[in-house]
């Protein structure tokens, strides 16, 4: 489905930064973004990450620079337009329609792939019929697909944490994106849940072929799955690598890691 | 909320000290007196002695229900006896300071005739008192058991009790609507007494209501359970037979009822429609309206100009070419309110709305425009609609007029509902900034959903001044919108049987009960109150809905087998 396009890269940023006031939440930040990675973007608390991803899905106008999603300019451009372009996301502090079931929450998210209107719904026309029972049937799918087939019409709001999780996914997953943004999908989850997301997150790009552009904070994660990482830093750039060359880096050692890192390789040892 | 597990005897004097107060409220007002004479049990009980005590029978249920989850149902029971003996120690204490004190000089409504009320038929002060107090305690302890059972059985008799009290109230109706059919004298002999039900038809509507109540409520017995075991044909042709035989029956009524409950049900069918359009703009969108008023003005008055054969005439056109004009012109008001609105969100857009329909209510009146549309005098001789020979000339033939609106705009509000744009008013209305990143298109959702309600009200308000056949200013004014409000909320905010039940309710009950007229908003207020302290979620709630369907749909033959997992790329 997606158009043949000149860049090897699905997403580019181009010195992209945000200011807030006098705030340099995001500075000069430019990554490239390869078809069907994993990509991850790192940093301490405050490093700007969320905001980046707001910049990307057009929720904040960027102060300056360029994003181009396959090869095309895409600032300043309506959310409800980049979602339609193929770029679709999940929230650190989980956002789902609390009082809509599950099914209806995946549903909203083929909105952008839907065409009925006020007269189709109304007349029924045949058109909006079909549309109707597929999109339904891809949800179903879906759900079944993150693993909540069973709670097709549970509301949202009624579902434990970790299925929240899983159905804000298969919400993102039903506009049929190209690029997938996820924060901070671990957030929150014990280790084995952790583990389980880990997988889940690593077979999407194999079963559904998708680019994911990733936020983590948890190092395993992180390091397990990711093609490629970046590390935030007070909204800068400070790294950028393969996980052995990030894990490697001084400045990133400093920088972020700190006493984490002793950990981390205590983890890695045991 | 639970920030401390505890019940103590201070949590039993606050309740009883509520329910005094609430109980003396309740007395200064003047509903004690003005109920007084309409009698719901054999001449026995009347409203007025209900409207005395149910302040204390609800707090004793309150206060029981507390103190037996914390302690123990003979403790619950305790706590609801204090509560009824302090109740009407207030009660008594009103009663001996009204005698001895001129009350009447602040409080116009403490007459002799209440005091005499609140003697509770004893003769001296002594005997007053101690009536007074025992009785109020009894119906605290009733409050007290009514908390203790079972949840089912309360409920039940909830029904139960509410059905007499309603057929009490419909008395009156039912004498001047049946009085002189002959198949109506034996029942209305048995059911009726002189003044209220008879005690043989208090127990038939109490057994009635806790047996249809626990039938409904059971599982095995549930119609719905038993058609939803049939094949998907005989299903089908059981739902199409019951749709038939509801809409013979709604046909059937207003020429079995006759003309005063025609008008009752004309008046209430006009709400039930403003509903289903407020409650798509409020219910389903999220976007809290309260200029409604403003779209039924505009439907009304379009109606009125164009049609009136009066001093103000125009262009003489019949009902039926104004009728498309009036709601289009409602929708185009709903969508240029829309714009203004377009960035704002709960308080902001409540208060720039209800300016929005005090500006009409304003035009209307204004000098500026009375050449056109007359005015504090308003517009006469609004002709009556006509299909060839039959004219909607009363209650029973504008009944029709207004139940085909009400299926059409309930057919249209049911459609939209589970469809795509319904979808994206509730997204909306959940998370405004998600579900634009979700690519719904805020500003054209936003406005369809203030169109699509403006149009349902500019009906509303078509058939509105086809009914009365002329139009004042006074009838568009802020209540209407609270009304329509007041009426969504009581039915569950979203619900569109909820909007029935509660245009009934709001609307219906009060027309039958004329003494109510001058504690209408107070009734609203209260019950608005005891709804979001007690059922938030308002009477038909929307999501019994999705709880029904969870029962049904993963099992239907209707799902296909599971087809393999599809590429979503
Ligand atoms: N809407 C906003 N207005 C002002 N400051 C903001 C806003 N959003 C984020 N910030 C600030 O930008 C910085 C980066 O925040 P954020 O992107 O949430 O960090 P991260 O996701 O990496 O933890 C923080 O200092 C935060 O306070
Ligand atoms: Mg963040």
């Amino acid at each position: 489905m997606t158009t043949a396009s000149q860049s090897e890269f699905i997403l580019e940023t181009i010195h992209v930064t945000k200011q807030f006031g006098g705030l340099t939440a995001v500075k000069d930040l430019s990554i490239q973004v390869p078809r069907k990675s994993i990509y991850s973007v790192i940093g301490p608390n405050g490093a700007g990450k969320t905001t980046f991803f707001n910049c990307i899905t057009g929720f904040y106008k960027v102060t300056e620079g360029d994003i181009l999603l396959d090869g095309e300019s895409i600032v300043g451009l309506r959310p409800d337009i980049i979602v339609k372009k193929g770029i679709s996301r999940t929230y650190q502090n989980i956002r789902l329609f609390q009082n809509l079931t599950a099914l209806e929450n995946v549903m909203v998210g083929h909105h952008p792939r839907m065409k009925a209107g006020w007269f189709g719904a109304v007349f029924n026309t045949p058109g909006t019929r079909r549309e109707e029972a597929e999109a339904r049937k891809l949800a179903m799918e879906l759900l079944e697909f993150v693993g909540l087939k069973g709670y097709e019409y549970e509301l949202a709001t009624n579902l434990p944490y970790g299925q929240q999780r899983r159905l804000e996914i298969a919400r993102a997953l039903a506009s049929e994106p190209k690029l997938l943004l996820l924060d901070e999908p671990t957030a929150g989850m014990n280790p084995s849940e952790t583990e389980e997301m880990t997988n889940f997150i690593d077979n999407l790009r194999k079963d559904l072929g998708i680019t994911v552009l990733l936020i983590e904070h948890d190092m395993r994660v992180v390091m397990t799955i990711s093609d490629i990482i970046t590390v935030l830093d007070y909204g800068q750039k400070i790294a950028e690598g393969k996980p052995e060359e990030v894990r490697a880096n001084p400045r990133v050692i400093e920088a972020y890691l700190g006493r984490g890192a002793v950990t981390e390789q205590e983890t890695q040892a045991a | 909320m639970d920030k401390e597990l505890k019940f103590t005897w201070k949590d039993m004097l606050k309740y009883g000290v509520i329910a005094g107060v609430v109980a003396i409220y309740v007395i200064l007002v003047g509903m004690v007196e003005a109920f007084n004479e309409r009698y719901i049990i054999a001449e026995t009980i009347n409203l007025g002695q209900i409207a005395l005590f149910s302040p204390v029978f609800l707090l004793a249920y309150f206060a029981a229900n507390n103190a037996r989850k914390i302690k123990s149902s003979l403790f619950a029971i305790i706590t609801s006896i204090v509560v009824g003996l302090i109740g009407g120690a207030f009660v008594a204490g009103l009663l001996v300071l009204g005698t001895h004190m001129n009350l009447r000089a602040v409080f116009l409504n403490v007459s002799p005739e209440l005091l005499d009320i609140l003697h509770l038929g004893q003769e001296g002060m002594a005997g007053a008192i101690a009536a007074n107090l025992i009785i109020s305690a009894t119906v605290g302890l009733l409050g007290g058991l009514f908390a203790l059972m079972p949840h089912k059985w309360s409920n039940a008799l909830l029904v139960g009790l509410s059905l007499v009290l309603l057929m009490g109230i419909l008395q009156e109706l039912m004498t001047i609507t049946f009085g002189n059919k002959d198949w109506y004298k034996p029942i209305g002999e048995f059911i009726y007494a002189k003044k209220g039900l008879s005690w043989g038809g208090t127990a038939l509507f109490l057994v009635l209501g806790i047996v249809l109540n626990l039938w409904r409520s059971s599982d095995k017995l549930r119609p719905g359970k038993k058609v939803a075991k049939l094949p998907r044909q005989q299903q089908m042709a059981v739902q199409i037979v019951a749709m038939l035989l509801g809409l013979a029956i709604l046909l059937a009524l207003p020429k079995f009822l006759g003309s005063y409950p025609s008008e009752i049900l004309t008046t209430v069918g006009i709400y039930i429609i403003m509903g289903l359009g407020l409650n798509i703009v409020v219910g389903f969108a999220g976007l809290l309206d309260l200029g409604y008023v403003a779209f039924f003005a505009i439907g009304a008055y379009t109606v009125g100009i164009l049609t009136t054969t009066g001093k103000l005439a125009t262009v003489e056109w019949n009902f039926w070419m104004a009728l498309p004009v009036a709601i289009f012109l409602a929708m185009m008001a709903g969508v240029l309110l829309g714009i203004p609105v377009l960035k704002m969100r709960g308080d902001y857009l409540a208060i720039v709305t209800l300016g929005f329909g005090e500006i009409i209510r304003v035009v209307v009146l204004s000098d500026w425009l009375k050449p056109y549309i007359g005015g504090a005098q308003g517009i006469l001789q609004i002709p009556k609609p006509k299909i060839g020979n039959f004219v909607f000339k009363g209650p029973q033939q504008i009944y029709f007029l207004v139940l085909a609106g009400i299926i059409i705009v309930g057919y249209i509000a049911w459609r939209l509902r589970d469809a795509r744009v319904g979808r994206a008013w509730k997204a909306m209305r959940e998370d405004e900034d998600v579900a634009e990143a979700m690519g719904i298109h805020l500003v054209s959702t936003k406005l369809l959903a203030f169109a699509t309600g403006a149009a349902f009200a500019g009906l509303a308000g078509a058939i509105f001044a086809a009914k009365l056949g002329s139009i004042f200013p006074h009838s568009f004014n802020l209540i209407v919108s609270i009304n329509v409000l007041s009426l969504i909320i009581v039915g569950g905010i979203g619900s569109l049987p909820g909007v029935i039940v509660g245009a009934l309710i709001l609307v219906g009950l009060p027309e039958l009960l004329r003494e109510f007229a001058d504690f209408r908003m107070l009734f609203y207020g209260a019950l608005l109150v005891a709804m979001m302290l007690v059922k938030p979620e308002g009477f038909v709630p929307e999501k019994t809905h999705a709880r029904e369907l969870s029962e049904k749909e993963p099992f239907s033959s209707e799902i296909e087998p599971e087809a393999p997992a599809r590429e979503t790329i």
